[in-house]
C-alpha cells in the first residue's frame, strides 16, 4: 500500500510539477483535507486540556489511594476502581490470550481454507469483531444467570464479558503477526525434519511474539476503557473495599466515572475529571508500550 | 494446505514442481493430533460464542413476547415501557448526526493520507488519528456533557439545547468513528492501481481532479464498506449516548432534545434492579436482540462490500 502511494506522489511530481495544483480550488480542497486530518487531533487536545483543567484540583494522593466517600466528596478516591480495573484486566488476559493465540495459530498454520467450516469461522470472526460491546455484556449476563451465580457485578462475570469482547481482536492481530513470518523459516525447519507443530512452536511463534504482544496489549487497553458490558453486568459504581477473589463484587474505573457523570455536585465532577486523566494515562501508557514493542522488536525479513 | 500423512519411514512428499504447495504434514504423532484438536476447538469457540449469543437472547425474548404483545413492542407509543420504535428513532437521529460529522472528515483524512502525505508523514499521522479510537467512550460521554453541550453548543454557538440532547451525543459519536472510516477508506484508496492515476494525470488533470474523479470512484465500494462499518459502530455505541443523550423516550427528530437510544435504554435499565425472569429483565434481551439483528445485517453488508472491492483489481 505504502509503496503504491509513494509512486503516486513521484508520478505527480514528474508528470505535472506543482503548477497545476496551485489554483484556488485545489488549495481550498487541500485545506479541507488538512482540516479533516487535524479535526480529530484538535478534539483530542481540547478534551485532554479541558478535563485536566477541570480536575486540576484533585491530583493528590487520595485520588489513587482513597475509597469513594459520600461524607467528603472533595476527598473521594478511586482505589476500588483502579484495583478493580487491574484485576479485570488480569483475568481477561488469562482467559482471552491463550484462547486467541490458539485459534489464530489453527487458522493460519493448520486450517484448510477451502473447508466450509474453516470459512465459516473466518466470516464469523469478522462478524464478532463488529458486534456491539453491550451485546457481549448481555451474553455474559445470560451465562452468569445460567451458571447460577446470584450475585451481580462480580469479577468472574466482568472478566468473561471483556474476554469475549477482545477475543476477536487478539485472533485477528495474532493471525497477521503469524502470517508475516516468512515462508522460508517454516520451510527451513520442515526441511530439517521438524513436524508442523514443532515448526510452529519453535520457529513461527517465537518470531511472531512482538506482533502478538502488540495486539494483545492493544486489546487489553480497549478492555480497560470499556464500560458498557460491565454496566450490563451490574457492576457497582462505588465500593469501599478491594477485590478479593473471582466471586468478589468489583467496580472499575470507567464504571466509577460513569457513576459520577450524572452527579450534580461540583466536587464529584472534579474528581471524575481527575479520574479520566488517570484512565487516559493508563490507556496511553499501554498504547505507548505496544508501539515501543513494535518498533523495538520489529524485524524486516 | 492439504495434510497427507506419510506412511513408511521417510517423508515421501516434496516431489512437487518448484513453487507447488509443499505438504507441511511430516510424520504424524499422537501428541500433535491432540494439540491440533485443541487448536481447532479454540477456533471453533468463535462459532460457539455466536450461537451462545443467539441462544442466550432467544429464551428471555420468547418469555418477553409471552407477556408483551408483538404489536406493543413495535409500536411508536412513547408512553409504553416496552415500545422499541422510539428507541430506534433516537438511535437513527444520533447515528445520522455521527455520519454527517464522520463521513466527510474521515474521507478527507483518508484522501490526504493516501494521495498527498509522504510515507514518513503517514507513519506519524495515521496512528495519531487512530488514537481517537483508543479514548474510552465513557470519557467521550463525560466530555459531551461537560464541554460540548454547555460550552460549545450553548455558549459559543448559542443554540437552545436541553442539558441532555441528541446533538452533542451525535457529534461526539461522529468523532469516535472518524478513525474507523478514515482507516478503511485509506486502504481502499491506496488499493486503486497506479495506472488509473497516471492515466488521469497524463490527460492533464491535477491532483484534486485525479483524487475526486478517478481514485475516489474507483475505491467506492471500499469507501462504502468503511461508512457502513462506521454506521454499525455508531448504532452499537453505548456510553456516549447513555451519558449525553438522556433517558427520555422521544419520537421527535429534533436533535436539540434529549432522547433515549436502544443502547442507552439497555444501559439504563441494566443499572436498575431487574430480577432474572422479570418482564423488565426480558425487555433488555428483546431490545438487545433487535440491536444484534440490526448490526448483524449491517456487518454482513459491509463484509460483502469489502469482498467486492478486493475482487475488482
Amino acid at each position: 500500500m505504502s509503496l503504491a502511494a509513494t509512486t503516486a506522489r513521484d508520478t505527480v511530481r514528474i508528470a505535472t510539477g506543482r503548477s497545476r495544483d496551485r489554483n484556488p480550488g485545489s488549495m481550498v480542497f487541500l485545506g479541507a483535507l488538512w482540516f479533516s486530518l487535524f479535526f480529530g487531533v484538535m478534539v483530542l487536545v481540547v478534551l485532554i486540556l479541558d478535563t485536566a483543567i477541570a480536575g486540576a484540583g484533585r491530583f493528590d494522593a487520595e485520588l489513587l489511594t482513597g475509597y469513594d466517600s459520600t461524607l467528603s466528596p472533595e476527598r473521594t478516591g478511586f482505589r476500588a476502581g483502579i484495583l478493580g480495573s487491574l484485576w479485570l484486566m488480569l483475568f481477561t488476559a488469562v482467559m482471552a490470550v491463550p484462547l486467541g493465540i490458539a485459534a489464530a495459530v489453527y487458522l493460519e498454520e493448520f486450517a484448510d481454507g477451502r473447508r466450509w467450516y474453516n470459512r465459516l469461522i473466518e466470516v464469523n470472526l469478522q462478524n464478532l469483531a463488529a458486534v456491539p460491546a453491550i451485546v457481549y455484556g448481555l451474553l455474559a449476563v445470560a451465562v452468569m444467570a445460567t451458571a447460577g451465580f446470584q450475585r451481580k457485578g462480580i469479577v468472574l462475570g466482568g472478566a468473561i464479558a471483556l474476554a469475549l469482547l477482545i477475543l476477536p481482536v487478539i485472533i485477528i492481530t495474532t493471525r497477521e503477526a503469524v502470517r508475516a513470518v516468512p515462508r522460508e523459516i517454516r520451510d527451513g525447519s520442515l526441511a530439517l525434519g521438524a513436524t508442523t507443530w514443532q515448526t510452529t512452536w519453535r520457529q513461527t511463534l517465537p518470531s511472531a511474539v512482538p506482533g502478538i504482544a502488540t495486539g494483545t496489549i492493544l486489546g487489553l487497553s480497549r478492555a480497560i476503557g470499556e464500560a458498557a458490558p460491565l454496566v450490563m453486568l451490574g457492576l457497582a459504581s462505588s465500593l469501599r473495599f478491594d477485590p478479593e477473589g473471582l466471586m468478589s463484587p468489583i467496580t472499575a474505573l470507567p464504571i466509577q466515572i460513569y457513576g459520577l457523570s450524572s452527579s450534580s455536585q461540583e466536587a464529584y465532577k472534579e474528581a471524575a475529571s481527575a479520574a479520566i486523566i488517570v484512565l487516559l494515562v493508563m490507556i496511553l501508557g499501554l498504547n505507548a508500550l505496544a508501539i515501543y514493542i513494535r518498533n523495538k522488536f520489529q524485524r524486516s525479513w | 494446505m492439504s495434510h497427507h500423512v506419510s506412511t513408511g519411514a521417510g517423508p515421501t512428499h516434496g516431489s512437487g514442481l518448484p513453487g507447488a504447495p509443499v505438504s507441511l504434514a511430516g510424520r504424524s504423532r499422537p501428541g500433535e493430533t491432540v494439540i491440533k484438536a485443541v487448536l481447532f476447538v479454540s477456533a471453533m469457540l468463535s462459532i460457539a460464542i455466536t450461537f451462545g449469543i443467539i441462544a442466550a437472547l432467544i429464551q428471555p425474548v420468547i418469555d418477553f413476547f409471552g407477556e408483551v404483545a408483538v404489536s406493543e413492542f413495535f409500536s411508536f407509543d412513547e408512553g409504553s415501557r416496552f415500545a422499541v420504535m422510539p428507541l430506534i428513532s433516537a438511535t437513527l437521529v444520533t447515528t445520522a448526526i455521527a455520519l454527517v460529522v464522520a463521513v466527510p472528515l474521515g474521507l478527507g483524512a483518508a484522501m490526504y493520507l493516501s494521495e498527498y502525505a509522504s510515507p514518513r508523514a503517514r507513519k506519524v499521522l495515521k496512528p495519531t488519528v487512530e488514537l481517537l479510537a483508543g479514548v474510552p467512550s465513557v470519557v467521550y460521554g463525560f466530555f459531551a456533557v461537560m464541554f460540548v453541550t454547555p460550552t460549545l453548543l450553548q455558549d459559543i454557538l448559542g443554540l437552545e439545547v436541553s442539558f441532555l440532547n441528541a446533538l452533542s451525543a451525535g457529534l461526539i459519536l461522529g468523532v469516535m468513528i472518524i478513525p474507523t472510516i478514515a482507516s478503511l477508506s485509506e486502504d481502499a484508496l491506496s488499493a486503486v492501481p497506479q495506472s488509473l492515476r497516471q492515466g488521469s494525470l497524463a490527460m492533464g488533470a491535477n491532483r484534486m481532479q485525479t483524487t475526486l474523479r478517478v481514485v475516489m470512484p474507483a475505491a467506492l465500494s471500499g469507501i462504502a464498506a468503511a461508512i457502513v462499518l462506521g454506521l454499525s459502530r455508531a448504532i452499537g455505541e453505548t456510553m456516549i449516548v447513555t451519558i449525553a443523550a438522556g433517558s427520555q423516550r422521544n419520537l421527535s427528530l429534533d436533535p436539540r432534545e434529549g432522547m433515549q437510544t436502544m443502547t442507552g435504554f439497555m444501559a439504563t435499565t441494566a443499572g436498575g434492579e431487574n430480577p432474572v425472569g422479570s418482564t423488565s429483565y426480558n425487555t433488555l434481551f428483546a431490545v438487545g436482540l433487535t440491536l444484534f439483528a440490526i448490526t448483524l445485517v449491517i456487518n454482513i453488508i459491509s463484509i460483502t462490500l469489502v469482498r467486492r472491492f478486493r475482487q475488482v483489481y
